[in-house]
């Protein structure tokens, strides 16, 4: 007897894109803001971003019912960690913490391309870049999502980040200022916008930094 | 056919009885939900001045039969929310037992509080989630509205766990063709008279491009003071276009 295929998928991809920069003494952590499926959109006024840690911002892009759980388990975790250590989590702890918990589903897998973005315990900006399945690294920027491979070779022009191989390792971190560095950002979603139809409607765009957080909200084309 | 087996099979097959109900094929003794069976359509949902406004109509579909004619998809949940399904009719109805038990606890600390609609849809989203993760999800696309200490909430659920909130949403159908009415026709603060409308107008685009769409519609009306669902009732078609009138004049014989 030939075996019945099932007819529905417990994945859907629910599109768009997250992006992430360290800087010296800041970080930017954007998302936009369009939630589709198929060719709908549900809507256009998503938040991907999810604040973990008080230094730590995560941007999810992918299965938006797995993201919300991913993101669940994450600060629930992060509670008992602040109920245990009286503490909050560092940003490289919690970067720790997504890919072990990313792996622990590897085989059935969230749906969740991440980055995360935060400041380290010295102050510097730091950005961790994930798979599906929790494979990461510490880099000076990222893309991930539908409209990641229109942003990342921009960001690779722009940033001029040093290659891993060169020996001494050169710092990642952009020596862009904090204003220059969203700009860019603002210059990468709209960009993105125009070719990739998963991407637009808005770019929420967080910055962490030495004084605290705040957020700023771009408009993107709707079409 | 010297095996009985294969013959017994073939005979199941034959008679238009799904290979999968018996025990003996490969996954037939999965009790896991694989298909619809009787399906409701689109359900519409917007905010309007007082709270949310939601409509469905009243059709039970069996494949490409119109079943039921009097299934109600609206239903109200506990003192602030209201429930719309689309989706298989069982399983909404075992949603609706689960909510019962919800709100049945939530009486039973007799502390004054009571669930609100944001709370119901991130339990309906947890409950979705769940099955979707044990391959046994429940068949339905769910609109929860309701209004809360003057906070008005309007969310939708998949059958998978997609969530979100927004000021108008739609399930199936809905979303291809009343969406896109609403992102042009729907403001802040509509009236009363003004959010029917609208939600009309939706509602017999669906009816002329659905055709799982039947003429008996429920209009369900949510806000701080309760809920009311209104009577069944029907809404005027026009067919009398010029195409319509004599179809084959441009070639005869034709249909």
């Amino acid at each position: 007897m030939p075996k019945e295929h099932a007819n529905w998928s417990p994945y859907d991809n629910n599109g768009g894109t997250c992006v992430a920069i360290a800087g010296a003494d800041y970080c930017v952590i954007a998302a936009d803001t369009r939630m589709s499926t198929g060719y709908s959109i549900l809507t256009r006024d998503y938040s991907k971003i999810c604040k973990l840690a008080d230094k730590s911002f995560m941007a999810s892009s992918g299965f938006q019912a797995d993201v919300k759980a991913l993101q669940k388990v994450l600060a629930s975790r992060h509670l008992i960690y602040q109920h245990q250590h009286n503490k909050q989590m560092s940003c490289p702890a919690m970067a720790q913490l997504l890919s072990n918990t990313l792996y622990y589903k590897r085989f059935f897998p969230y749906y969740a391309f991440n980055v995360l973005g935060g400041l380290d315990s010295e102050g510097k900006g730091c950005v961790f870049t994930y798979d599906a399945v929790g494979s990461y690294e510490r880099v000076g920027y990222s893309a991930q999502g539908s409209g990641a491979t229109l942003i990342t070779p921009f960001l690779d022009n722009q940033l001029k980040s040093p290659s891993p191989l060169l020996l001494p390792a050169k710092d990642a971190v952009t020596p862009l200022s904090e204003a220059e560095a969203i700009d860019l950002v603002k210059t990468c979603f709209s960009s993105a916008t125009e070719r990739d139809i998963y991407t637009g409607d808005s770019v929420e765009i967080v910055i962490l930094n030495a004084h605290g957080v705040r957020s700023e909200n771009e408009q993107l084309r709707k079409d | 056919m010297s095996n009985p087996l294969i013959l017994y099979l073939c005979l199941r097959m034959v008679s238009g009885v799904m290979v999968m109900d018996s025990l003996l094929s490969p996954e037939g003794d999965s009790q896991r939900t694989q298909y619809p069976y009787v399906t409701g359509t689109s359900v519409i949902g917007i905010k309007y001045k007082d709270g949310i406004l939601m409509a469905a109509d009243m059709g039970g579909s069996y494949g490409s039969t119109i079943r039921y004619k009097s299934v109600e998809r609206l239903k109200q949940v506990g003192k602030h929310s209201l429930l719309g399904a689309s989706g298989e009719i069982s399983d909404f109805q075992e949603i609706l037992k689960y909510l019962d038990e919800l709100i049945l606890h939530d009486n039973m600390w007799d502390d004054g509080n009571s669930l609100g609609p944001k709370e119901v849809h991130n339990y309906l989203t947890r409950v979705m989630y769940n099955r979707r993760n044990k391959f046994d999800p429940l068949w339905n696309s769910l609109v929860i509205g309701g209004v809360k200490n003057g906070q008005k909430y309007l969310g939708s659920v998949s059958m998978i766990g997609v969530h979100f909130e927004d000021d108008h949403v739609a399930t199936g159908f809905g979303n291809h063709l009343a969406r896109p009415i609403l992102r042009e026709e729907w403001k802040e603060d509509l009236s009363f008279e003004e959010g029917v409308k609208l939600l009309e107008k939706c509602m017999r685009n669906l009816l002329y491009r659905d055709r799982s769409a039947v003429n008996k519609l429920q209009i369900a009306k949510i806000t701080e003071e309760g809920l009311t669902i209104s009577q069944p009732y029907s809404l005027k078609t026009f067919w009398n276009f010029a195409a319509f009138q004599n179809p084959t004049v441009g070639a005869e014989g034709s249909w």
